[in-house]
């Protein structure tokens, strides 16, 4: 870790040492007041839960049932601690890395497989958890987070005082897309908007193979001050920080104060994707140095401080990890060949001339094998 | 009936699609008090208010890309794209975004985002202010690609593309932005068909000796060719795309089985471009019945040249019976 700069933990907010001390802090300590121990058990369960899918898809990837598969390794305090921090009624663009935030939202974990198998591009209805489908081309949804939020705002959800009803955006991106010029723009239209969103950068060190020094002279969190909005440094280690900075940031939002930018300082302790070596462009160290600061063993730490992290319930989520990866990779090895028709369904929303010639033609294609067949 | 230029024509029906729709907005810089650098959308800031004429920060990723969010929560945006050469920072969200959302969703996600481009040349203009970019959009699966002639089409296309649950680009010919003409603003408005009548190519002069086809900027010269050959006993039929995408394949394809020449006409540089596309579906369809090659007339392959060059560079009404009589000599 460096002392300034992007990959410094320069004034990062944290509630927890990564032995799993607690600490107080000024302004955040009361945002995660409401975590009590049931809460964090079950926050602790969750990053095992979605630690043990993302193992089963590494896995799966590497015996060939998925064609590539994005760990959200080392990411999960950061991921569930913001997710619990939203509303029922918020909503969340992802980028495509958020597994933890997919679970949290209700999306069965098999169904993100769909699309690393190549059944489908989008395998969830966003509508159903208000969770936007993955976006593969980087920064281009935080566009569409703002404008969702801009429609929310004009629709009434924002800062009516009635908790029930008024819901925010939360995008979430990583330190490769901060330099984007989607999210510079952004940020931009949310700021003059006052549109209700939250931009939570996960700044796990590394675009694929680029560090962050490489995408930014300063933390990525200032670059709110250029746009005038708040902007916070979390660790992103520290699920009760994360979980903290997040439910501040979108209460504002929700409450009319605007938008603001979390950057959430983590590690992604694994590859970029199964198609990624970290081993030619990080040291053994650095991974060492980050791997005791995992986030589950620091929530666990704290856990067993506080006399809450018994063999029993360790042993018991353990076996709900084990049935949830099974469950995973069944539903995976059952998936078949997706339908030919969907390569020309929705294309367009109504019927197009070339889309309808070319569906034609394909089936009497198809048809002309048929033929051959009974003939002979 | 009113008479209108196709400017006016184009007010006239977005102010309709307001009117109608209280979903429907205007994005784009300058669209606001101003009403645009052409005033496409004049006196519309002033009756629907800032919520619904939005003056946006000049970033045209942003317009397309904060327009398709307020689409993914059931508004309908009408961007405007300030000149054809500043389509480029908005390429990716519309060829990426726009274009697949639908697709990329199994239709759970309707975009239904229109953005209206001034586009083509012969005004005089500087530099990226007279490109004509239609088939680098065209030819990305997932886009509806029209472009008027006349400001009656202005006026019925804008309605049907803001009424099309698909993402329209609106290629309007702003060399053409001033041509009066008789509107029919009165006739009832079909929503149900409207994307259907968008696709379709229109016959705008019957003609037995040959076909040419145009479209938005280049039907004035196509019309004017005509005129001239007609003196000269040569019967052109013209066809009007209207649509780049769908591309209206039989209308053509039923005047070339009738003609038996066709020759294509656009503003955009002549290689890999509608002519083209219009080349190849003919010679697949109608290739026994031509009587000489289809010949293509467009700019030439350079970037837009400087204003004094533009009326070389451009299709004029002698390349255009030029090409007549190629066709026709055979």
């Amino acid at each position: 870790m460096e002392d300034h700069g992007p990959l410094s933990d320069e004034g990062v907010v944290r509630l927890l040492t990564h032995t799993g001390e607690r600490l107080d802090h000024p302004l955040y300590s009361r945002y995660a007041a409401d975590l009590d121990t049931t809460t964090l058990r079950r926050m602790w369960r969750d990053m095992v839960i979605v630690r043990a899918f993302d193992h089963e898809a590494t896995s799966l990837q590497r015996q060939g049932e998925l064609g590539l598969w994005a760990q959200a390794l080392g990411q999960e305090a950061a991921q569930i601690g913001s997710g619990y921090a939203l509303h029922p009624s918020d909503w969340v663009f992802p980028s495509y890395r958020e597994h933890g935030v997919a679970y949290l939202r209700g999306v069965n974990l098999a169904n993100i497989l769909r699309i690393f198998r190549g059944i489908e591009h989008g395998s969830w209805v966003p509508d159903e958890h208000h969770f936007h489908l993955y976006t593969l081309v980087i920064a281009a949804h935080t566009l569409h987070a703002t404008g969702y939020a801009m429609a929310m705002d004009r629709d009434g959800l924002v800062g009516s005082g009635d908790p029930a009803k008024d819901a925010a955006v939360i995008c979430y991106f990583g330190d490769g897309a901060s330099a984007e010029g989607d999210t510079s723009e952004a940020l931009t239209y949310a700021a003059v908007n006052n549109a209700p969103i939250v931009f939570f950068c996960q700044n796990n060190q590394f675009a694929i193979s680029v560090p962050t020094t490489r995408q930014s002279k300063v933390p990525l969190a200032r670059k709110a001050d250029g746009v005038g909005i708040p902007g916070v440094r979390v660790d992103g280690n520290d699920v009760l920080a994360a979980y903290a900075v997040t439910r501040e940031a979108m209460e504002r939002a929700r409450s009319g104060g605007g938008p603001s930018l979390i950057e959430a300082f983590t590690y992604r302790m694994g590859a970029h994707t199964t198609s990624d070596d970290p081993t030619r462009y990080r040291t053994r160290a650095d991974e060492d140095y980050w791997r005791e600061r995992d986030p589950i063993a620091r929530l666990e730490a704290y856990l067993t401080r506080l006399g809450e992290m018994s063999p029993e319930y360790r042993a018991q989520v353990e076996q709900e990890a084990k049935a949830l990866a099974e469950d995973v990779r069944t539903r995976t090895k059952a998936l078949g060949r997706p339908p030919t028709h969907d390569l020309f369904d929705h294309v367009f929303a109504e019927p197009h001339a070339q889309v309808d010639a070319d569906r034609a033609w394909f089936e009497r294609y198809e048809r002309s094998f048929v033929d051959t067949e009974v003939h002979h | 009936m009113a008479t209108l230029t196709l400017a006016g024509a184009i007010n006239a029906g977005l102010r309709k699609a307001m009117e109608r729709d209280p979903k429907v907005l205007i994005m784009g810089e300058d669209v606001g008090a101003l009403g645009g650098v052409f005033r496409v959308t004049d006196g519309l800031f002033k009756d629907f208010g800032g919520d619904r004429v939005v003056d946006t920060p000049l970033a045209e990723s942003g317009i397309v890309g904060t327009a398709i969010g307020m689409a993914m929560r059931g508004y309908r945006p009408v961007c405007e794209i300030q000149f054809d050469g500043f389509i480029f920072p908005a390429f990716n969200q519309i060829t990426t975004q726009l274009a697949k959302l639908h697709y990329r969703s199994q239709g759970k996600i309707s975009v239904p985002v229109t953005i209206r481009v001034p586009y083509a040349g012969g005004i005089g203009a500087v530099e990226h202010h007279s490109e004509s970019p239609e088939v680098l959009f065209a030819h990305t699966a997932g886009l509806r690609i029209v472009s008027p002639a006349t400001p009656q089409d202005g006026f019925d296309m804008i309605q049907q593309a803001i009424a099309s649950p698909d993402p329209v680009i609106v290629f309007e010919p702003k060399a053409r932005y001033w041509d009066k003409a008789e509107v029919n603003v009165d006739a009832p408005f079909e929503a149900a068909t409207a994307t259907r009548s968008m696709g379709r190519a229109r016959v705008a002069r019957t003609g037995d000796d040959v076909t040419v086809v145009a479209y938005g900027p280049t039907m004035r010269v196509a019309l004017q060719a005509a005129q001239v050959c007609q003196g000269e006993g040569v019967e052109a039929e013209v066809i009007d795309l209207r649509s780049i995408s769908p591309l209206d394949t039989s209308t053509v394809v039923r005047s070339v089985k009738k003609t038996g020449r066709c020759v294509v006409v656009h503003e955009a540089p002549t290689p890999f471009g509608v002519g083209a596309e219009v080349a190849a579906r003919v010679a697949e369809e109608a290739f026994f019945v031509l009587e000489a090659p289809v010949l293509r007339v467009g700019a030439f392959y350079a970037p837009y040249p400087a204003a004094k060059l533009e009326h070389d560079y451009l299709p004029s009404v002698d390349r255009v019976l030029d090409a007549i009589d190629r066709v026709t000599v055979h």
